[in-house]
């Protein structure tokens, strides 16, 4: 009777993990130059000094230089913004939490455009870490004024926190545009994979892998939460440690996704509840599902962007809006019967 | 004393008061909830019912007082370990992500089970065992969402359960349940009880309800014990008027010969 959830579950996770790799692979070679898979295995191959012929310079400096570093940052940023919106939704309990949401998106793209502005992008993935933390505070500290820190107080903080960013960045573009950095900065807040190279890939992946997977791994304890915080509490998780932790942790995760990519908005929103659909809310099984899914999610959204309208390209964050409102939508009346 | 005392471990409760905003919502309250018994707190709405139930349940920690577990310190041991030995059923609880009731069940095993391991052998035996008890195995795969309140406050039961608890707290656990559900949700832990020895807490409402199911009522009244000991003797009209504010009358069933109450408005002396 119960011997048919884990392997569902194995068998969910196998399928993506391969899938990832295939998507990887696949990505690389769509695009205006045409690049075979045998030549993309052939550019990471000499790379890794594997003794494999080098392709030519310009064929090589197109897989090796701009579409692989660009695929690997869109799986990471993908992974990270789906970890980060399941761990959101679980703490909050509210399904339609995210990073966007809660307002820390908003306050890392600040963090990251001030820092443009004033020409000092080494700090980029430092501000971006910043601006999403101090956006945190300023949503807890809000919606915890006062009263207890209920989840629907913290989502109206995080609106007003959210919008707040955002008008400060729009004024922080408005009083530097010229040109070229305006466009710029328009990409950043959209959300643009364009200007990802390996020192992006080094961050979102670092990112993921130092902070993604310790919150994969805690996660599991995000599933005492499901019937509310005083529940937690009967269950013996230290709620309001356990709460700090996580929310630091994704406020952490997203400016590092925010710092390579911009506001890229849905990713953390749908996938979690799609993965949940399919596999339960265990958050054992939903975090890593959550995030190889997001990882697929935005490769694809990205390889749209920039192949969809050749040779223009559309910012990432327009295509993954365009596919997850529409589902966002549909999950909502979905799960309307269930309430 | 009490016959059957000292079958299972008991909690005692010593001046405990909790404050809320400044007000003493539990006030100096002294109670003794035995192992084996279901003890039922009672009083109208505002008494300190559920505040006090949480105190128990480790909760929240109290303004003051003491409060001992099998004659240890409560509060003295670390929140996991008093998970391992008190369930609390809240009353309205629900969840806002997709859950099965197995999977609801299982959270249960949350203070036993090791942090990074997945659910042991005997893991899956406790929560099935659970779910048998709670009469809840036939929709283990249904979400928890979809099920009726009186399978749904089963479903809760059952997580409760499967913690293994010494002590077992539930908050209003007939509340919005049909009078059928209402019996045998009371009826499975009156039987729980008195089988393995667990020290019951029920928070509830309704006094005739308590009269049936309850070894012994704790009756609060704005923050503080008005009365305590077995519910014949304790619930008498006089003592319902004066917490309750209405005139009851107790009467006497055919074929049981036990007590049943009856309640009207008082009738006002000067109209």
């Amino acid at each position: 009777m119960r011997t048919a959830r884990p392997p569902r579950i194995l068998v969910a996770s196998i399928t993506l993990a391969a899938a990832l790799v295939a998507s990887i692979a696949a990505a690389v070679t769509i695009g205006p130059a045409d690049i075979r898979f045998d030549e993309v295995w052939a550019s990471i191959g000499s790379h890794l000094g594997l003794g494999v012929t080098p392709l030519s310079p310009l064929r090589d400096g197109i897989v090796w230089e701009l579409r692989l570093p660009r695929v690997f940052t869109a799986a990471a940023v993908g992974a990270g913004l789906a970890i980060s919106g399941a761990v959101m939704q679980a703490i909050t309990r509210n399904p339609l939490a995210d990073p966007y949401l809660l307002g820390l998106s908003s306050g890392a793209s600040l963090g990251a455009v001030a820092v443009l502005v004033l020409g000092v992008s080494v700090l980029l993935p430092a501000a971006a870490f910043l601006g999403a933390l101090v956006a945190l505070a300023a949503t807890l500290l809000i919606a915890g004024s006062g009263s207890a820190l209920t989840p629907s107080r913290m989502i109206l903080a995080g609106i007003a926190v959210s919008s707040l960013g955002a008008a400060l960045t729009s004024f922080v573009i408005f009083w530097t545009a010229t040109g070229d950095s305006y466009r710029e900065i328009i990409s950043w807040l959209l959300g643009s994979l364009a200007g990802a190279r390996w020192p992006a890939v080094a961050i979102a992946v670092a990112a993921v892998v130092v902070i993604g997977i310790p919150l994969m791994i805690g996660g599991r304890v995000l599933d005492a939460f499901a019937f509310g915080d005083t529940s937690a509490a009967a269950l013996g998780v230290s709620v309001a440690r356990t709460r700090w932790v996580m929310l630091v942790g994704t406020a952490l995760l997203t400016g590092g996704m925010v710092s390579v990519s911009g506001s890229i908005g849905f990713v953390g929103l749908i996938l979690p509840h799609a993965v949940r659909l399919i596999v339960g809310a265990q958050h054992r099984a939903l975090l890593p599902l959550a995030a190889l899914s997001g990882a697929i999610f935005l490769i694809w959204c990205d390889t749209a962007a920039r192949a969809l309208f050749d040779p223009r390209e559309l910012p990432v964050g327009i295509v993954t809006a365009v596919i997850g409102a529409p589902v966002f939508v549909l999950l909502l009346m979905r799960s309307r019967r269930f309430a | 004393m009490i016959p059957d005392a000292g079958r299972g471990d008991s909690m005692s409760a010593r001046q405990l008061s909790v404050v809320l905003g400044g007000r003493a919502v539990v006030d100096a309250v002294d109670a003794e909830l035995l192992g084996g018994r279901v003890t039922a707190i009672l009083g109208p709405n505002g008494a300190g019912k559920s505040s006090l139930i949480r105190v128990l349940a480790g909760v929240d920690r109290p303004a003051s007082g003491a409060l001992s577990w099998a004659g240890e310190d409560w509060f003295a041991t670390s929140r996991r370990e008093r998970a391992r030995v008190a369930a609390l059923v809240e009353q309205d609880v629900s969840a806002e992500l997709p859950l099965t009731v197995r999977m609801a069940v299982a959270l249960g095993r949350t203070p036993h089970s090791s942090f990074l391991a997945g659910p042991s052998r005997r893991d899956n035996e406790v929560i099935d065992a659970a779910m048998a008890d709670a009469g809840v195995t036939e929709f283990a795969h249904r979400q928890i969402s979809t099920l009726s309140g009186g399978e749904r406050q089963r479903a809760h039961l059952a997580r409760a359960l499967a913690q293994e608890p010494r002590l077992l707290l539930l908050d209003e656990p007939t509340n919005h349940l049909d009078v059928l559900a209402q019996l045998t949700t009371l009826a499975l832990v009156r039987d729980l009880a008195t089988r393995n020895g667990i020290a019951v807490v029920a928070a509830l409402h309704d006094l005739n309800l308590a009269v049936t199911f309850a070894d012994h009522v704790v009756v609060l009244d704005a923050g503080r014990v008005r009365a305590s000991g077995p519910p014949a003797e304790v619930l008498t009209p006089e003592l319902i008027l004066r917490v309750w504010h209405v005139a009851a009358t107790v009467l006497t069933r055919p074929v049981t010969g036990a007590p049943v109450i009856t309640f009207d408005l008082p009738e006002r002396t000067h109209p």
